[in-house]
């Protein structure tokens, strides 16, 4: 297309920069003062943790949204469409499907029976320590997989939006510097949103971010569709011809399943593609960030509606990427986008600013929208790290403190004392972690943590509503069995070592063909947890009967 | 029963009551053929997605070809099942679950 899209184009890029930066500072000065709100509301336990259940079901669905759209969905989405077509599209649909599960099977049964976390469901009827530890244990590494990931991609987004490139300088800093100094700040404010505001504080910040993605996806996706006449066939006819790949981009294919000469890589890349899909649909409801927002609704009725509201709002969302990537593919072209970013990520933000200059008055109204949209992405960021930050700090006060360490006799204050500190010392550690990952390709670990989830919490969560034997034993076969199948096999395949675009790419130790675990390590999760069930005689029909009479009627519900 | 039992027995006593028997294979009854079918079905997708790519890259109306619709379908699909299974629980889980919960309720106000 024209070469005035592009987006380091020097004159509109001083002006979107700085219009980015005040967008965010606003966003930032917003969601802070909701924080210092919500911080005065914020007094018992259960208002830290479940942000005193007084959420509705709209407000929960929208949090949910926030948690969930994560920037990997709206910006990595939208990109794997823009380049690979309708692989990107394919991608997308585990993540809607998955919520069936949450649905069908887990939200309402796990609303009525726990009070703050997941461990609280799974150790019900189980020996406290030992199931409660365990839980702790798998809460942070899925937490904080998914934290690195988020926070390593935060630290890379910055210098694309806001056009810092090798050789340019930013306030004094080259595009390394800028993106330590991403990452720690990504880092402080998360810790202020969940230490000082709690679960009432994050919930409003994730609420917000929803509504300003889905506000600002609609925007474009409209414009897009304008731009064809609302007719789907000659934008996707135009993303085909943009993209370089012809018919095939409208096809599956280009990035998952790949069909090489070599029979033995084609059936691995086809079986990728199946161990992804079922990870993501099983993994979902085994999010400890996702299952501990079912707790801030009054009841199981309004945990089941916020579900469906969160089905709604993020199936729209993904029709929308939907929009956007064959839109950016279309208008902003393939090789424009990755000349800006090789993975993508930049497609959604490029696209903008393109609609902006068609639509909204020239340079300046592409500048704008391309701020806009870039805001949104920070915003989007923040929010899930804040979720995922809460989630992990609580597992570490309310199950590992209260409940291992304390034997269930700290009170309340201590307990809340506890988790605001695991929240500083998880969110250090993160940053740590996320600046000495910095530089190594570290966006398989998302899918890591939906495998683990998938492995280790699902297969525990099931069996506890809805099998009566199942026991300790078992609670902890099917949480360090799913977890360590998991961990174990993506450290042996290609996504760690072995090649070009592994986490080591200068080393080879790989042995495991797949760079997804989950078709392997789901079945582990699950015949670890009946294994150790049936080897084990413990069994505690009381303690049974009260689960399952309080999970299906909600009786002595928190 | 008297209001001499502890909760244990009485979740144990409600545990094994025609009702709520009753109640949990209504709602197994739905939601586990239920998550089979979907989980099924979405594995066809992904299955056909993998190996049937000439049928997937059939055209059906301008550019629009059988793997779009399929895709598309799963959306549809997944908001169909939403919409039926707070019917299902609105409708039917939720007064029987209610009755349930009110008759807990009254023994325990005894």
């Amino acid at each position: 297309m024209e070469p005035h899209t592009v987006l380091a184009a020097e004159a509109s890029t001083s002006t979107s920069r700085t219009l980015t930066i005040v967008l965010f500072l606003v966003f930032v000065a917003i969601t802070l003062a909701i924080t210092v709100w919500a911080s005065r509301q914020t007094r018992t336990a259960t208002d830290f943790y479940a942000g005193g259940r007084t959420f509705s079901g709209f407000q929960n669905g929208m949090a949910i949204g926030g948690d969930y759209m994560s920037a990997a969905s709206f910006l990595g989405i939208a990109g794997l469409i823009a380049l690979y077509g309708y692989d990107g599209f394919l991608y997308s649909i585990g993540f809607l499907v998955a919520w069936l599960v949450a649905l069908l099977l887990v939200a309402e049964f796990l609303r009525n029976s726990g009070r703050f976390t997941m461990a609280d469901v799974l150790a019900f009827r189980m020996r406290q320590r030992p199931v409660r530890t365990a839980a702790s244990v798998s809460t942070i590494v899925v937490s904080v997989f998914y934290l690195i990931a988020q926070m390593v991609g935060a630290g890379a987004l910055v210098s694309l939006l806001l056009g810092i490139n090798a050789d340019t300088t930013f306030l004094g800093m080259n595009a390394d510097t800028a993106k330590v100094v991403t990452i720690i700040m990504v880092g402080a404010l998360m810790i202020i949103y969940v230490t000082v505001g709690g679960m009432k504080g994050t919930t409003y910040v994730q609420i917000t971010k929803a509504f300003l993605l889905m506000t600002g996806a609609l925007l474009m996706t409209i414009l897009v569709l304008a731009h064809y006449k609302f007719n789907l066939s000659s934008l996707l006819g135009d993303a085909a011809q943009q993209s370089g790949k012809g018919d095939a981009f409208l096809q599956p294919g280009l990035r998952y399943g790949k069909e090489t000469a070599d029979a033995a890589e084609t059936f691995y890349s086809k079986m990728d593609l199946l161990s992804l899909g079922i990870a993501l649909v099983l993994g979902t409801a085994g999010l400890p960030h996702i299952l501990t927002r079912f707790y801030t609704v009054p009841t199981a009725r309004i945990a089941r509606k916020s579900v469906l509201w969160a089905i709604g709002i993020i199936g729209t969302f993904y029709l929308f990427t939907l929009a956007l990537g064959f839109g950016a593919a279309a208008l902003v072209g393939g090789d424009e986008i990755t000349a800006q970013d090789k993975a993508g990520n930049t497609a959604a933000p490029q696209l903008a600013q393109a609609l902006g200059i068609d639509y909204l008055g020239g340079d300046t109204g592409g500048a704008v929208l391309l701020a806009v949209i870039a805001a949104v992405a920070f915003a989007t960021i923040l929010a899930v790290v804040a979720g995922l930050t809460l989630a992990s700090s609580s597992s570490v006060a309310h199950d590992f403190y209260a409940n291992v360490v304390r034997r269930g006799a700290a009170p309340e204050r201590d307990e809340v004392r506890v988790a605001r500190i695991a929240a500083l010392i998880i969110g250090a550690i993160a940053i740590a972690l996320s600046i000495f990952a910095q530089s190594l390709n570290v966006a398989f670990l998302v899918a890591l943590a939906f495998a683990v989830a998938a492995s280790a919490n699902l297969p525990a969560i099931l069996y506890s509503l809805f099998w009566r034997r199942f026991n300790t034993s078992g609670a902890l076969w099917a949480i360090y069995g799913g977890l360590f199948a998991a961990v174990f096999l993506v450290f042996f395949s290609p996504v760690v070592s072995g090649s070009a675009t592994a986490m080591f790419p200068d080393h080879d130790w790989h042995w495991f063909p797949l760079s997804n675990p989950g078709i392997i390590s789901i079945p582990v999760g699950f015949l670890c947890g009946w294994i150790g069930t049936v080897i084990s005689k413990e069994s505690d029909a009381d303690k049974y009967a009260e689960l399952e009479v309080r999970a299906l009627t909600g009786h002595g519900a928190h | 029963m008297s209001t001499e039992t502890t909760p244990a027995e009485r979740y144990l006593a409600v545990q094994r009551s025609d009702e709520f028997a009753g109640l949990r294979k209504m709602l197994r009854g739905f939601v586990f053929p239920m998550t089979v079918a979907f989980f099924l079905w979405y594995l066809l997708y992904v299955l056909l997605s993998a190996y049937a790519r000439g049928f997937m890259s059939a055209k059906l109306v301008g550019n629009i070809n059988v793997a779009l619709l399929f895709g598309l379908l799963q959306f549809v699909s997944t908001f169909l099942i939403a919409w039926y299974y707070a019917r299902f629980a609105a409708r039917r889980f939720d007064p029987a679950a209610e009755r349930i919960y009110d008759d807990l309720m009254t023994d325990e106000v005894k």
